[in-house]
């Protein structure tokens, strides 16, 4: 009677376990996009019946799960290299932009009231300027009472795309930064302190006074940090918001680089937002499962269409419309089943 | 012996009926445990074994230089475990520093103090400790723990130290932002005591009441009772939840990444953030490729050697003491 009832109850579980085997999407890699995944793969689900299973391993999880053929994407914040994406036979898209603010608490201090430079920040992130009240920083802010404060830096400790959106930025505008730290997840940090996730990095900047530390704009946004702006490649100081990041995405050249590696941190325009960047599905170009690769393009082409609207609610930034008609057309062009036959 | 007679008697009336005889039964019950016993071996030496394969790629290009160097550099793919080692070693041995005395002191307090309807809330309360997990310890320490530390020690303390020698160099932080070696020293120590207190409450209360009743009645003093006569007698004991404790401080994990500040450079003050092996391999194992990944396992590879080794010391300590 037990072993029949357990017999049963087995075979219910495997028998839901092979039907959703048989409909998911299968994709694993970037914690950034998580949120936004889901929220398509929800509404995916409910328009036409299919699942997606994205598992937030981490970028470099995702790299090396897609090298070894286990999913149907792989995900990552930070772009493989042309010659990387060649040896493995891998296609690179974008799939939304993200921003990162640098989040400060100094007293008396609200958000977008700070400017800084890159130069600054890199020097603040370097440890050549240590206090609030430093002649550069007062310089780019004649009208705020800056305290004769140290300066805490803050970093996140856990290899992150979110991390090396910001140290590529920083090497961008400084090119002592650039020889002595380089862009990477994880750098070698000349000062300051680790903060583990988002939400580590929050908790040091919200508790500890006289912080600075880099997190995504949404985050900044949801836990009501306040921020400092960063002046642009133009010389302007945009504010963050939706218009601004898309700005930045706009007038980047999405052809330039193969597989769309660009990454949007201090591109030209009055209003682009200087630390900007794309988050990257990876898929292989010549598939052995067809039908999955085939899926997992169905599923993006639905959000490209119809996922805006979520993602602006969470805060992400949808591709501009130019930008998802060269995707679609590198898609027909280069993901192919064994045979050689488009699956777009 | 009795046990024994017993036991075959129990066997043979529960035989009675089976067709399988005794001695059949008794070789597969002797196999089984010799496997279960095996397996465990197999595991481990499973476990080392994947571990140095894993992080021979490191141990190759650096030798020993992985041991002694300081950088940790995934740009220039430059790998070296000295800072993770000493953050490792520094912050367990501040753990048993605060750890040790207090869970002594709970462990007498309870045992020989104690007013008994304040024994059993207390020893329990201890016990609840033990079974909280480390991410509460982990999140308790970054938003509570943390904060107070920084404005009532750190700040104070780092005031007073600053520009001393040799104090000025251990007991300074350049920018007090609660976060630290000490700090996860600290919590570290709070996770321990539960382990070590209950152990050597237990081992206490094992102490025939004939020898402390004689030693009161000689004329000692509670703290001379405590001294001469029950710590030598549960002195062993004591040692071995020590160790338990130490190996438990060498390996957490979580909670020592919410606190220590995890930054990989070499620090000479306890205030200054610092890392641990386990809290490295915590924040950078999801996005590792290549050589930082074998550089990563090469040191998880140091931690089971440390504790290896701290578990052959206390071995050492247990059957010297135990000899005389």
């Amino acid at each position: 009677m037990k072993f029949r009832t357990l017999a049963a109850i087995a075979g219910i579980g495997m028998a839901s376990v092979g039907m959703a085997a048989a409909a998911d999407i299968t994709g694993a890699g970037a914690t950034f996009p998580f949120p936004l995944y889901s929220k398509w793969a929800e509404a995916y689900k409910a328009a036409t019946g299919n699942g997606l299973n994205y598992q937030s391993i981490g970028s470099g999880g995702g790299i090396r799960q897609i090298k070894a053929n286990t999913v149907d994407f792989g995900a990552s914040d930070m772009p493989l290299k042309g010659a990387d994406l060649e040896k493995d036979g891998l296609a690179q898209f974008p799939s939304a932009i993200g921003a990162e603010v640098p989040a400060i608490s100094v007293p008396g201090i609200e958000a977008r009231q700070l400017k800084l430079s890159g130069a600054v920040l890199a020097d603040i992130y370097l440890g050549k300027i240590k206090k609030w009240d430093d002649a550069k920083i007062k310089e780019l802010n004649p009208d705020l009472k800056l305290p004769s404060a140290g300066i805490n830096v803050v970093y996140r400790s856990d290899g992150s795309g979110t991390t090396f959106v910001w140290t590529d930025y920083l090497s961008r505008v400084s090119d002592e930064w650039k020889t002595t730290v380089g862009a990477n997840t994880s750098v070698s940090w000349p000062v300051g302190v680790g903060g583990k996730g988002n939400e580590g990095v929050t908790a040091t900047v919200k508790q500890v006074p006289n912080s600075i530390g880099y997190v995504e704009y949404a985050y900044a946004k949801q836990n009501k940090l306040a921020y400092a702006l960063i002046q642009n490649k133009d010389g302007k100081y945009p504010v963050p918001e939706i218009e601004s990041f898309q700005a930045a995405a706009v007038n980047a050249n999405w052809k330039e680089a193969p597989g769309f590696g660009i990454i949007l941190n201090n591109q030209p325009g009055e209003k682009a937002w200087p630390v900007t960047s794309a988050t990257f599905i990876l898929m292989h170009k010549k598939s052995d499962k067809p039908e999955g690769s085939a899926a997992a393009l169905k599923f993006f082409d639905w959000a490209y269409a119809n996922g805006d609207k979520l993602a602006t609610d969470l805060e992400y930034v949808p591709l501009p419309a130019n930008v998802k008609d060269q995707v679609r057309a590198v898609w027909k062009a280069e993901i192919k089943d064994a045979g050689g036959k488009p699956l777009f | 012996m009795s046990a024994g007679t017993e036991t075959v008697v129990y066997t043979e009336t529960a035989a009675r009926g089976r067709t399988m005889s005794l001695s059949t039964r008794n070789t597969i019950f002797r196999a089984l445990c010799l496997s279960s016993a095996l397996l465990v071996l197999a595991v481990l030496a499973g476990i080392l074994l994947s571990m140095v394969i894993g992080g021979w790629p490191a141990f190759r290009a650096f030798g020993l230089g992985f041991f002694t160097g300081s950088a940790w550099d995934t740009q220039s793919d430059q790998y070296g475990a000295w800072p993770a080692i000493a953050g490792t070693l520094s912050s367990a041995v501040i753990a048993l520093a605060i750890g040790v005395p207090l869970s002594l002191g709970v462990a007498i307090f309870l045992t020989q103090l104690a007013p008994r309807w304040i024994r059993t809330p207390v020893a329990t309360a201890i016990e609840l400790l033990a079974a909280v997990p480390s991410i509460i310890y982990g999140m308790w320490g970054l938003f509570i723990f943390v904060p107070l530390f920084a404005e009532y020690f750190q700040v104070p303390v780092s005031n007073v130290t600053e520009g001393l020698p040799i104090v000025g160099t251990i007991l300074y932080a350049r920018s007090p932002t609660g976060l630290g070696v000490a700090t996860a020293g600290i919590i570290l120590a709070f996770m321990i005591v539960p382990f070590i207190a209950s152990i050597a409450r237990d081992m206490l209360a094992q102490i025939p009441t004939v020898l402390r009743e004689s030693a009161y009645g000689i004329g000692c003093t509670t703290w001379e009772v405590v001294r001469y006569v029950l710590v030598p007698q549960a002195g062993v004991s004591i040692i071995g939840a020590i160790m338990l404790g130490l190996g438990r401080a060498l390996g957490e994990t979580m909670a020592v990444t919410f606190v220590i500040g995890n930054a990989n450079r070499l620090s000479t003050s306890i205030l200054d953030p610092g890392s641990t092996i386990a809290s490295r391999i915590a924040n950078e194992f999801n996005e590792a490729i290549g050589l930082q990944m074998n550089a990563l396992i090469a040191t998880g590879c140091i931690l089971f050697l440390v504790t290896f080794v701290v578990l052959v010391v206390a071995r050492l300590l247990v059957a010297r003491m135990k000899a005389v």
